[in-house]
């Protein structure tokens, strides 16, 4: 019963906050300088990571279904299968996963920090709302940032996937053929819905980082054990999100 | 310290009612029926030991805290409701400061005019340096938090309060964790501040010389309850033994560790 108390009130405060930052929203133009610093942080900095990790994914997807595939004479479907995988699925779940381990985890240290040296305590009596200069720049950032990571994960897993179907030797398909295979059954609504998952994933990753930080009650160990708490729950989210995400948009 | 009467900040001031204020945390009181009168522009300092509930009752006056019953007016507003600090400049020096760590002193202190955009940036830089020449604070303009010793973080977080041009200041345990130079330091900026401004000051704190040497009027607080209010004066030689006890603690020479130090030393 209390578990089930603690969950209901830790839905209806992420909710509240969401609800709260939203009414700032005609305070982003003049944020902009903080959008921009989270556009960074979010965007830039977890770039690289998410470069390197989809273009090894689409590798591993690639080689793994070459060598399946390969037994059914079906390889020619190699980029149909990698290109869709990575656009519906693995694109979208992988950059949130990422998005949640490397700046989930930084929101809610932060946050988390701030609360409990009384940094949130201090702009509450300055009227400076912590959810207008800590929540909205934040959460505007990752709805413009993750598409852009998806979109990036999704051509790195592509190209991986390409590569190592022209390179393996029993796999041997050639990018030409790769790519034709990945576009004859790719439309427009399949990426497309790999960027709403995208969004999805973002904005709820972002709410409940900001909300697990901002009521963070305690001394340091409290940070620690907020930060984990953040990237577990955000994790689980990804993944229960996904299936009734799924669900809506098939 | 320099001067601040030649500053436009002096302006209103607001009394504060505390009226048979309650508070616990989970089942456990810490404030019993507190009420309390602050009259506009005097210092009032609230008195007791560790764990009285005197930070709770300020934070109960900040906003920061909702009462479990009871209330709290700045003026006739309720300090409660979050429209209130829209209508009064209500600042907090807190116990430890509070400053944000990731902007530097000037950030800090720049962050409450360019939030509610009271000026362009040349005025918030004029504003901003003024005030930290009032504490002597020119040095440590582009220092970071954590390069301050624990009495410039003190300044600093006085600094800050003065930039929002209160009409209501609360300090948290000034002198905490300082040493007696800069404890009488900070005494005096306080007492000087409130000459210059008349702004309503509540001063919460445990140090006896702070509040005999800068209050109007005060309070002690034990076990959540105020115990006596008065002016300075009525303190100096209480008839509550409990509250003689508190400001004129004596140490028990008697006691078998001091017997054993007095053979020890024989």
């Amino acid at each position: 019963m209390k578990q089930l108390h603690a969950i209901l009130e830790g839905i209806g405060s992420t909710v509240l906050l969401a609800v709260r930052a939203g009414r700032y929203l005609n305070t982003l133009p003049r944020q902009f300088p903080r959008f921009i610093e989270q556009c960074y942080l979010i965007g830039y900095t977890t770039m690289p990571i998410v470069t390197i990790l989809s273009f090894f994914i689409g590798s591993v997807l690639a080689l793994q279904s070459g060598y399946s595939m390969e037994n059914f004479g079906a390889k020619q479907f190699i980029g149909t299968l990698v290109g869709l995988s990575m656009v519906r699925e693995l694109g979208p779940v992988m950059v949130a996963i990422l998005v949640a381990g490397r700046v989930g985890s930084a929101i809610t240290a932060e946050l988390a920090s701030m609360k409990v040296y009384q940094e949130i305590d201090a702009l509450v009596t300055m009227n400076i709302p912590p959810e207008r200069m800590l929540v909205l720049p934040r959460l505007a950032a990752v709805l413009v940032m993750m598409p852009v990571l998806a979109t990036i994960a999704n051509l790195c897993g592509w190209y991986g996937g390409a590569l190592v179907c022209k390179y393996t030797g029993f796999i041997s398909v050639e990018p030409d053929a790769y790519f034709a295979a990945l576009k004859r059954f790719m439309e427009m609504k399949d990426v497309c819905d790999g960027l709403i998952k995208a969004e999805i994933f973002g904005f709820v990753v972002v709410l409940v980082c900001c909300n697990v930080g901002l009521n963070t009650r305690g001394g340091p160990r409290e940070i620690g054990a907020s930060v984990t708490k953040a990237v577990v729950l955000s994790l689980v989210l990804i993944l229960v999100l996904d299936y009734f995400v799924t669900k809506v948009l098939i | 310290m320099a001067t601040y009467s030649s500053s436009p900040f002096a302006g209103k001031t607001f009394g504060v009612t505390i009226d048979k204020l309650n508070k616990s945390f989970d089942g456990v009181p810490v404030l019993r029926d507190v009420s309390l009168e602050v009259r506009p522009g005097e210092i009032f300092v609230i008195m007791g030991p560790s764990g009285s509930g005197k930070s709770v009752l300020l934070k109960h006056v900040a906003g920061l805290e909702l009462p479990t019953s009871g209330r709290v007016l700045i003026g006739d507003l309720d300090a409660s409701d979050p429209q209130t600090r829209e209508r009064v400049h209500l600042a907090l020096v807190f116990q430890a400061g509070a400053l944000f760590n990731s902007m530097t002193v000037y950030d800090n202190l720049a962050l409450y005019p360019r939030e509610h955009r009271l000026c362009n940036e040349a005025g918030i830089r004029e504003r901003v340096l003024r005030t930290l020449q009032i504490l002597s604070l020119e040095k440590a303009v582009d220092k970071f938090p954590g390069e301050l010793s624990g009495g410039m973080k003190k300044r600093v977080a006085i600094a800050r309060a003065l930039v929002m041009e209160p009409e209501l200041l609360l300090y948290d345990e000034p002198t905490s964790e300082l040493d007696p130079v800069m404890s009488a330091t900070i005494t005096e900026i306080i007492a000087t501040l409130r000459e210059q401004t008349a702004v309503t000051t509540i001063v919460v704190s445990h140090d006896r010389d702070l509040a005999l040497a800068i209050a109007d009027r005060m309070a002690v607080i034990m076990d959540g309850r105020i115990r006596a209010t008065g002016k300075p004066g009525e303190f100096k030689n209480p008839a509550d033994p409990a509250i003689a006890n508190f400001l004129n603690p004596t140490i028990d020479l008697k006691h078998p560790r001091f017997q054993q130090l007095e053979n020890d030393h024989e």
